[in-house]
């Protein structure tokens, strides 16, 4: 029993959940990506960094339908996502969450409503029953119960993220995609990030594919990351293989103070 | 396109004491199991149940709210619940769907009536002093500016004399002309069953000159500029823009308020002069179509019955209406707080305020007009 089982959970953690193959994008004369390929697996944690105009910000919005690429396929769960039909997009959709780097939250609503937005949107829950869990999916997220009730515009921007995370985990999704998730947060709440991306692994067994320029938030969360760059990705790899390449556009992120002390944080000696 | 196959979450009762789970208990799946199926639900009193999970196809917290809101009911009622056939990743689901139970946060209750006409008096009597209070700083702000005015900025007044002003020509001079042509139209059959065509010209220049033309500009100029005031500012105000203006040492009155103001009193009345021609040549047009009545002779009749006076009248209500219409779209962009809504909300208001007190202060004018006998 217990080895069948971990063959499953080998398996299934195999299976890829987004395969990114030659793509290629350009605004006008502008190229973002030459050449992009990626892999990210079943349950893992996934990071994508690079500098300022890499093209990660697009390759996320490729990856959650809101950009198509000029070339190239991608695809979520095994479906392309080139030239999907409404319909076919719509069933995609409610499978993955995205936490917005501005939190993207409805400012005209309260957090709970926005968190059981989801929920009312594909769901035929009673009322109660969905405030009920927009609650529990807040308190998960680490936010105390008197948030439930503000507006967006009255929290403070580690309560917005939080927030933002509880919507995108509304509908229990498969994959989550987080953009920039400790940007702008004190220390202690980014610490938070990390546990609550870990504890959610755990948990739910989701997918987490994240920007970030957070370095501690990479040694301690990401199993994977890729690093992009100049149309292409450069080099894949956990953080301590990535920490021993040698290519220009990978060193950048781990010499400098700032990417020794993370690392020192995270009891890899440089 | 490979489909997820979601069958929905179900309850069995094999026994009087057993409840048997099967299905997907996941946020898509739990929807055919609403409150009222949960609560039908027949149970024998006090006694003790099994809920077996062995046939559950997924499970997520959706579904763990969903159904440890049932153990707890059951409890409540007197039962003891026992779990069975749950797996270790579900056990770990269920016990933090226990954990995270919080009540969800009360709704809002609905106001009465009463309430809301006295909180929606008490706010409009706010706004009304805060306006009041910045008439005041807007003109102390002036004042500084007359007394000082190399401090006045004077491109960005051009510009909205520009894009408040001249841009708006082609609209003002079209709808002016419509209104002369209609006013002409109407006004000419009537006159026509007493033989009194040529009069058409007098009121039309009239009732253009005094009324129509400095109303419809203003309401034109509301609508299009009032509005793209309130929201700029709006918009600055909420993406703290204009707090970073302060901390530069900028003062908004200077730079945003200001400017606009004195554009638009410079504009409009010149915008009013080009309605009050378009008008008349609207209502001209007309009145030589349906009466043959000759473009000399139409106009000989309006100088004749139009005094200077009229025309003086009509152009000097626009400023006032200029300074309202730019009073209340800062005044209410500046006010926005919050988000995308409530620039959205700043700006509709700005537009129905500033057309309402333009509509009051001309009906002022017609009763000083009037007392004064001009």
């Amino acid at each position: 029993m217990a080895i069948e089982a971990a063959v499953r959970k080998d398996k299934e953690a195999r299976e890829p959940v987004i395969e990114v193959n030659n793509v290629a994008t350009r605004f006008g004369e502008h190229i973002v990506h030459e050449d992009v390929d990626l892999t990210v697996l079943r349950g893992e944690i996934f990071a994508l960094v690079g500098g300022s105009g890499s093209g990660k910000s697009t390759l996320l919005r490729e990856m959650i339908l809101l950009h198509t690429p000029d070339a190239g396929s991608i695809r979520i769960f095994g479906v392309d996502v080139a030239g999907l039909e409404e319909r076919e997009a719509g069933e995609l959709r409610p499978r993955f969450g995205v936490m917005f780097q501005q939190g993207g939250l409805f400012g005209s609503l309260t957090v709970c409503e926005n968190v059981g937005l989801p929920l009312r949107e594909h769901t035929s829950l009673d009322d109660e029953t969905i405030d009920e869990i927009a609650a529990m999916k807040i308190a998960l997220t680490g936010l105390g119960p008197e948030a439930a009730a503000l507006f967006p515009s009255e929290l403070s921007g580690g309560m917005l993220k939080r927030a933002a995370l509880a919507r995108a985990l509304s509908l229990d999704p498969e994959l989550l995609f987080l953009d920039e998730p400790t940007a702008g947060l004190d220390p202690v709440s980014a610490a938070g990030v990390d546990e609550l991306v870990l504890n959610l692994r755990e948990t739910y067994g989701l997918t987490v594919v994240m920007i970030t320029h957070d370095l501690d938030l990479l040694w301690q969360v990401a199993d994977r990351v890729a690093v992009l760059g100049e149309g292409r990705v450069q080099a894949v790899g956990s953080m301590k293989e990535l920490s021993r390449d040698t290519h220009p556009a990978v060193r950048q992120f781990f010499e400098g103070p700032r990417g020794q002390g993370a690392a020192a944080r995270a009891g890899e000696p440089d | 396109m490979k489909k997820v196959s979601v069958a929905p979450a179900a309850l069995a009762q094999p026994t009087p004491s057993e409840l048997a789970l099967s299905g997907y208990w996941t946020a898509l799946g739990t929807g055919a199991l609403d409150r009222k199926t949960l609560e039908a639900l027949r149970l024998p009193a006090r006694a003790g149940l099994v809920v077996d999970g062995s046939g559950v196809a997924a499970l997520d917290t959706v579904g763990a709210r969903v159904l440890q809101n049932l153990v707890a009911r059951l409890r409540g009622e007197g039962h003891s619940v026992e779990m069975r056939g749950w797996s270790e990743r579900n056990v770990k689901l269920l016990a933090l769907a226990e954990k995270h139970a919080v009540p969800a946060p009360p709704r809002v209750p609905e106001q009465g009536l009463f309430e809301r006409v006295g909180r929606k008096t008490l706010e409009i009597g706010g706004h009304s002093i805060e306006l009041l209070g910045f008439v005041g700083e807007a003109a102390a702000a002036l004042a500084a500016g007359i007394a000082r005015p190399s401090r006045i900025r004077w491109k960005p007044i051009l510009f909205n004399i520009r894009t408040a002003g001249f841009d708006a020509l082609p609209i003002v001079g079209l709808l002016s002309f419509l209104l002369g042509f209609v006013v002409a139209y109407q006004a000419g059959t009537q006159l026509r069953k007493y033989g009194a065509d040529i009069f058409v010209a007098d009121l039309v220049g009239l009732s253009m000159l005094r009324e129509f033309a400095p109303l419809m500009t203003a309401i034109i100029v509301a609508g299009r500029s009032g509005s793209a005031y309130a929201a700029q500012i709006g918009t600055m105000s909420v993406t703290e823009e204009i707090d970073a203006m302060r901390t530069i040492g900028i003062v908004p009155m200077e730079l945003l308020v200001l400017p606009k103001i004195i554009a638009l009193v410079i504009a409009l009345p010149l915008l009013t002069f080009f309605a009050d021609v378009m008008g008349v040549y609207g209502g001209m047009i007309m009145a030589s179509a349906q009466s043959g009545m000759s473009h000399g002779a139409f106009l000989e009749r309006v100088t004749a019955s139009v005094s200077a006076t009229s025309f003086m009248l009509g152009i000097g209500k626009a400023p006032v209406f200029a300074g309202i219409i730019a009073v209340v779209g800062c005044f209410q962009g500046l006010r926005t707080r919050g988000g995308a809504d409530a620039v959205g909300r700043q700006t509709t208001r700005s537009v129905v305020q500033s057309i309402f007190l333009v509509i009051v202060a001309d009906s002022l004018f017609s009763v000083l007009f009037s007392l004064l006998d001009l």
